[in-house]
């Protein structure tokens, strides 16, 4: 009996794509049982709680204060980061001639080919003191009575974390939007012209409006990156603990989810300790899942409006 | 239509394929017991290759090469390695690969089987001594913790109790010139500036022999926060490692951290005398450190229970009071270890020879204190009564 090519050609690729969602279910079910002796002793507790001790003996988990940090500073990377990362790619797709939009594009994609703990030994050693002179010193100085400005500007903390991701986030959102904004017809940009509406119209009515839908999956892919990044974030960001780690003040020390797990994990021998980081590597799985699926629904919903003849 | 039969076919083949998989590896991993499960994962795949091999020495004849495996402390991890590479220049067989993986995580290797050796900075509890039967413990070197901070203007002659240090770190007093300070440092202008505390971020055996100290003289210490190798600071900011600290210390100025005395020596970082059990002011260096470890005349066998043993406050008006042994642990009976062959014993035991006699010149080198000679003496009894298969083993 023979077995014919286009036979092995589908068992195998169907296998291959089966991997994929497997690794996805051996992961999963890792992260759950493997969390399943903290989430018994302190229920949902765990995911509420802002106290953690990891001293054997007086064991208390509480990984609120960590999911905190993370949607905090990859809020502010958000922030910051996109309106300069649309600024780029609307200056390269839209303004420049080629002979500059070349280089330049080149350059933005250099940036995401730096290993993320040189900008972390960056951040440490150089960045953090122009933030802490050029604006957390004035920040809290005339803001400090706000609580989102108060207390001592030292360098290492949630504006600091937030700002170095904001760096890292710029070459994935930029260059993606860029090609987005590049891939908007000719045809559209004529019609605008056609009837009369400025470069900066054109661009805000009709370029960016058609390109919405891919600008917004740039924006959830620098969300992702932002969410997930361990090493430079660990090195600036304080890294503190229990209810200190609450980001309630832009000057102060704070803790992400996976700059946790990075930091302890490696000396956790005691079981429930050990259950606890992969209990927070649980948290930080569900909030990545979540951001694609949401990120996935918005997506059709908005190219399902555009596919309607009527705006 | 076919094409489409084929299609659901094989995308029932795969589901299958992929529920095996699945169920393959949920039964692998509850298998494993969750406490052994992370370390154990990271090592056996670098330490399978820990046989016997034979290579070709440069200039010479081909001589059968020994490869031991150890894992453990990243404290010793700079003076066991200098060590290593001191060694191996009169011993070119023996190779030698030591991983800093965390002191927990190479005692874990060790009751896994799957290094030759562990290195820890905190002895055996009694739990590990249960789960690795006839262990002995080999106090290999001395360190010691440092209170490091930057002050404009004040470089040395900071004079700090063991409690006001607890205090510091717990955020009870929090301005340098609280009272509590300043009473114990008449001859300093302190500034009214707030104290920034920093901290280890990792788990370290710098925070388990700090956290040590302050629980034995702060009962407050002891009570709300505890002795680990990372704890819940209620203050301050964590950086990585020790040069991490060191490194926000220096940066910054009104900073008080803890860094281990050899980072603090080579970095000429500012560093705080403290009050001894004795009532005088030390300041850490290699002499007082090792005036710690001279003090504890009494120590249990190698064979026997280490785990109340640390040179924490030690009597004498000398001493330093925040001193730790580093030690490393290995079988009695070699034989027990998974892949132990004749030879990989012979080379193991003639190694931790050498390295509590001359290697100790290397601790020193790299500001460790050297082992005081009771200990050396303690150390070579327990190496000699090391065994392989009932066989003792030659030790030079």
């Amino acid at each position: 009996m023979t077995i014919s090519g286009d036979r092995v050609f589908n068992l195998t690729s169907a296998i291959i794509a089966g991997s994929a969602l497997a690794i996805l279910a051996v992961t999963a079910l890792t992260l759950i049982s493997g969390s399943i002796p903290v989430l018994n002793q302190f229920g949902l507790g765990f995911f509420t709680g802002e106290k953690w001790n990891p001293v054997v003996g007086r064991e208390v988990f509480g990984a609120l204060p960590y999911l905190l940090g993370t949607l905090v500073t990859s809020g502010i990377a958000l922030l910051v980061g996109v309106p300069l990362s649309l600024g780029i790619a609307i200056f390269l797709s839209e303004m420049s001639p080629p002979a500059i939009r070349v280089p330049i594009s080149y350059l933005v994609e250099l940036l995401a080919a730096v290993p993320s703990v040189i900008y972390g030994l960056w951040g440490v050693f150089v960045f953090r003191f122009y933030v802490r002179d050029y604006l957390e010193v004035p920040m809290s100085r005339y803001l400090g009575w706000i609580p989102a400005f108060s207390g001592t500007p030292f360098g290492l903390d949630v504006l600091t974390a937030g700002l170095i991701l904001t760096i890292m986030i710029i070459p994935t959102v930029s260059s993606i939007s860029r090609e987005v904004l590049r891939a908007v017809p000719n045809s559209i940009r004529e019609a605008g012209y056609s009837i009369g509406a400025t470069r900066w119209e054109v661009v805000r009515n009709w370029v960016l409006n058609y390109g919405r839908s891919g600008i917004f999956g740039a924006v959830i892919l620098g969300l992702g990156r932002a969410v997930g990044e361990t090493m430079a974030v660990t090195m600036v960001i304080g890294n503190t603990v229990g209810p200190a780690a609450m980001p309630t003040s832009l000057l102060k020390g704070s803790q992400t989810m996976a700059s946790l797990i990075a930091s302890n994990v490696r000396d956790a021998g005691d079981p429930l300790v050990f259950s606890a980081y992969i209990g927070v590597g649980l948290m930080l799985m569900i909030l990545g899942l979540s951001i694609n699926v949401i990120a996935q629904l918005m997506v059709s919903r908005l190219l399902k409006v555009k596919g309607g003849a009527v705006e | 239509m076919k094409f489409q039969k084929e299609g659901i076919s094989t995308a029932a083949i795969a589901g299958i394929v992929v529920v095996v998989v699945v169920v393959v590896a949920v039964g692998g991993y509850v298998a494993l017991s969750p406490g052994q499960m992370p370390p154990t994962a990271t090592i056996t795949s670098t330490t399978t290759t820990s046989t016997v091999s034979t290579s070709t020495v440069p200039g010479g004849p081909v001589t059968a090469s020994v490869v031991l495996n150890g894992a453990g402390s990243t404290f010793i991890q700079p003076v066991l390695t200098a060590m290593i590479s001191q060694y191996q220049m009169t011993n070119p067989a023996v190779s030698i690969n030591y991983q800093g993986i965390g002191s927990g995580g190479g005692i874990s290797a060790l009751e896994g089987k799957t290094v030759d050796f562990a290195a820890s900075d905190a002895p055996l509890a009694a739990a590990d001594q249960a789960k690795a039967p006839g262990a002995l413990t080999i106090p290999t070197t001395i360190g010691a913790v440092t209170v490091a901070y930057n002050l404009p203007g004040i470089k040395s002659n900071l004079h700090l109790t063991g409690k006001t240090v607890a205090d510091i770190f717990a955020g009870n007093v929090t301005m340098w010139n609280d009272p509590e300070i300043a009473s114990q440092n008449s001859n300093v202008t302190l500034p009214a500036k707030s104290i920034l505390v920093v901290h280890r971020s990792d788990s370290s055996g710098t925070t388990f022999t700090f956290t040590g100290y302050l629980s034995q003289v702060s009962t407050a210490w002891n009570k709300s926060i505890g002795q680990a190798k990372s704890v819940a600071w209620p203050v301050g900011l964590g950086a990585n490692g020790n040069q991490g600290v060191a490194g926000v210390v220096q940066g910054t100025t009104f900073t008080v951290g803890y860094v281990e005395l050899a980072y603090a020596l080579s970095n000429s970082m500012t560093v705080a005398s403290i009050q001894n059990s004795a009532g005088s002011w030390i300041l850490p260096t290699l002499a007082s450190s090792a005036a710690a470890a001279a003090a504890m005349t009494v120590l249990p066998a190698g064979a026997a229970d280490w785990s109340k043993i640390n040179l924490l406050n030690q009597p004498g008006t000398t001493t330093y009071p925040i001193v730790t042994y580093s030690y490393v642990i290995v079988y009695k009976e070699l034989s027990t270890g998974s892949g132990m062959t004749q030879s990989k014993a012979a080379a193991l035991v003639k190694f931790l020879w050498w390295s509590v006699h001359d290697g100790q010149g290397q601790a020193q080198a790299l500001s460790y204190v050297p082992l005081p000679a009771s200990v050396v003496t303690l150390n070579a009894a327990t190496i000699s009564s090391i065994t392989f298969n009932g066989q003792t083993l030659p030790t030079t």
